[in-house]
């Protein structure tokens, strides 16, 4: 407790509070909430290889079908891979209407990950889609790691690299920079060591279909927010001819 | 209609409903030069409205627990009907309660809207501001997020800098060691009932007030000088029908404005809602940087303009809070018999603007990681700011004005 509160007077001091600059650039995600394919390969990939450890907690499966076009069958065969455990101690089948959680808990993660592992649910929203994109674009080979991979957007991460088996594992590059005086080792590319099932275009296309899916599933208003507002804007204008032409009507004889 | 008639009558002798009427709408009599700058009153009561009616919708769904608070927030973006909306209009209606009232200060700073007969006037607004400051910040912990958690944490830690009782003074702001449960609670209770109630009787006693002395206008002389045979300023009119319809126009406009942002980009980029606000409130990790919302920006760059003196940081709380009170006693402080600054000398249009240049340049650096440049900044505007009441003070002593006219003008 005195540690926090110390943290706290600290970060008051003015010379104290940091800056987050680790200067390393985002590559662009590019993602298109419109494309509905796109989202649903999203959507597999994420049951597949996420929602095993991750939960996401705030999202439902039956919006998976109502926003994602698919029906709750579909749904139900394809998406739906978890049991329920919160009435019966072995499981019932998770219902559609069920929240997207997992069977992993959280004391387990500890032991395995060094770490919670974090819910998902807004994920996309704290971190921008364009940081997860290149997140799950920069693992890396590493012995000094337990998982045998480190990741250079968000280093020493806990995470294992899960999609290795569609990339292929890859070992960086690194160039020495001289940064105030000091050598830098620097990571400039990657070196495929062993790979993957997909080729790089197709894992990079992957991805992107898998952060598209997570940039809906922060937002899920977001596919009907804009259209809804383009609505509202419209009748404004209209209101606003409407007032205007009342104001000056009753205004006429101010002078 | 004869029921209607009989009705009214009906009431009337029993509550002053008419009277109440014609003495603030009907017969009220406002200036009828009113120019842009008088929209943001009649504005923001708007919001205030909205927030009220958003409040109370998302109270509905949310739940005032640190274990359910933030996916209760979740809850409603997802699984409440329309839940998105409401809260979306919420957010961005506390930055634009702020913004309107900014732009409400300013003009009366402008006008010299704050100067006799209108001091209670004024100072009924910086309280209502005070109000809305305490209201933004006991809401903003509410959706449990990172910087909900460690924006409150800073706040509630000015206290500890009070000086002997500070420590027992925050552990009882807090309820607890740290910012928890407990705190949740009562800052869920002060932002949903003791803060409203307060803001709606200071927003009461404000208008009353107002239609008590009558409104300034931004040639800054008084309406009521020049009256009819039947006791009527002469350039005053009523203020319904003709500002009531002339506040629907302003009304419209900024609703397209308010609803472009609760549409189109209701993070506002990070300003509005921060990024690590949807990372639920952890204890045992700090953010790397953490900032207020913009609207107390200014203010949180005054707080780390000030170095830390006798290992305190109670004199940056003090500066911070004198650039608040120093409002409550402008209207004594600027003792130009001129209002207007249509009719003022350079020196306090000069003053005037480097003020709100250097409010501005402090809204930003408070949004900064700081560095040596920034905080050198930060204490250069936070001078000019105080400098600026100095300035009111003294100006008048040689300020050449301009004649003021009698009867009100078009510009």
């Amino acid at each position: 407790m005195k540690k926090i509160i110390t943290v706290c007077v600290l970060l008051l001091a003015p010379l104290t509070v940091l800056a987050s600059g680790d200067g390393m650039h985002n590559l662009s995600a590019e993602i298109d909430l419109n494309n509905k394919a796109s989202l649903q390969r999203g959507a597999k990939m994420f049951v597949n290889y996420c929602l095993s450890c991750h939960s996401a907690a705030a999202m439902r499966y039956n919006r998976l079908s109502s926003d994602l076009g698919l029906t709750p069958s579909q749904v139900e065969k394809n998406l739906i891979f978890t049991a329920d455990f919160s009435k019966e101690d072995l499981g019932e089948p998770t219902k559609i209407g069920s929240q997207m959680k997992v069977a992993l808990r959280p004391g387990d993660a500890k032991t395995m990950f060094g770490t919670a592992v974090p819910d998902l649910s807004v994920v996309s929203r704290a971190r921008g889609a364009d940081w997860l994109y290149t997140y799950l674009m920069t693992f890396y080979l590493d012995d000094s790691r337990p998982s045998g991979v480190n990741n250079q957007r968000f280093p020493n991460v806990g995470m294992p690299h899960v999609l290795w088996e569609l990339e292929g594992l890859k070992k960086p590059v690194y160039e020495t920079h001289q940064i105030e005086g000091h050598d830098h080792k620097v990571i400039v590319g990657f070196e495929t060591v062993v790979p993957g099932k997909l080729s790089k275009v197709e894992y990079a296309d992957a991805v992107r279909d898998l952060v598209n899916y997570m940039a809906y599933m922060g937002e899920p208003a977001q596919l009907v927010r804009y259209s809804v507002g383009l609505g509202v804007m419209f009748f404004l204008f209209i209101l606003f001819i409407v007032a205007y032409a009342l104001k000056k009507e009753y205004w006429k004889d101010i002078h | 209609m004869k029921m209607l008639q009989a009705l009214l009558e009906w009431v009337d002798a029993r509550f002053p409903l008419t009277k109440m009427w014609k003495e603030h709408l009907s017969e009220y009599y406002a200036p009828k030069n009113f120019n842009f700058w008088y929209y943001f009153g009649s504005l923001a009561l708007l919001v205030l409205v909205i927030q009220i009616v958003t409040g109370i919708v998302l109270t509905m769904s949310y739940k005032p627990d640190a274990t359910l608070a933030f996916a209760s927030v979740e809850y409603i973006m997802r699984d409440v009907n329309w839940g998105w909306f409401i809260r979306y209009m919420h957010s961005t209606g506390a930055s634009a309660f702020f913004l309107v009232v900014y732009l409400h200060m300013y003009r009366g700073m402008m006008y010299g809207s704050y100067k006799k007969p209108r001091e209670l006037l004024w100072i009924f607004g910086v309280l209502i501001y005070l109000a809305l400051m305490a209201e933004a910040f006991f809401g903003y912990l509410l959706p449990w997020g990172q910087m909900s958690y460690w924006g409150a944490q800073v706040i509630v830690n000015l206290f500890s800098a009070v000086p002997f009782i500070g420590e027992k003074l925050s552990i009882w702001i807090r309820g607890d060691f740290v910012i928890s449960d407990a705190t949740l609670n009562r800052f869920f209770a002060f932002h949903v009932i003791a803060l409203p109630f307060v803001l709606a009787g200071l927003v009461v006693a404000h208008i009353l007030a107002l239609h008590e002395v009558g409104s300034s206008n931004p040639d800054g002389i008084e309406i009521k000088k020049h009256k009819d045979a039947n006791g009527i300023p002469l350039d005053g009119i009523p203020f319904h029908p003709y500002y009531t319809v002339k506040d629907i126009v302003g009304v419209v406009v900024f609703l397209a404005f308010f609803f472009a942002v609760v549409f189109f980009a209701p993070e506002m980029g990070g300003y509005f809602i921060e990024h690590p606000n949807f990372e639920a409130a952890n204890p045992l990790k700090t953010p790397e940087h953490i900032a207020p919302v913009w609207y107390f920006t200014p203010f949180y760059a005054m707080l780390r303009a000030v170095p830390p003196m006798f290992n305190s940081q109670f004199p940056g709380v003090i500066v911070m809070g004198a650039a608040i009170v120093v409002l409550f006693f402008l209207p004594w402080i600027d003792r130009s018999p001129v209002k207007s600054i249509r009719y003022r000398g350079l020196c306090f249009k000069l003053a005037l603007w480097i003020f709100v240049i250097s409010f501005i340049v402090l809204g930003y650096l408070g949004t900064q990681p700081t560095t040596d440049m920034k905080k050198l900044l930060a204490q250069i505007f936070t001078t000019v700011y105080f400098l600026y009441f100095v300035a009111l003070w003294i100006i008048p002593k040689f300020e050449k004005t301009k004649p003021v006219p009698e009867r009100v003008t078009f510009k």
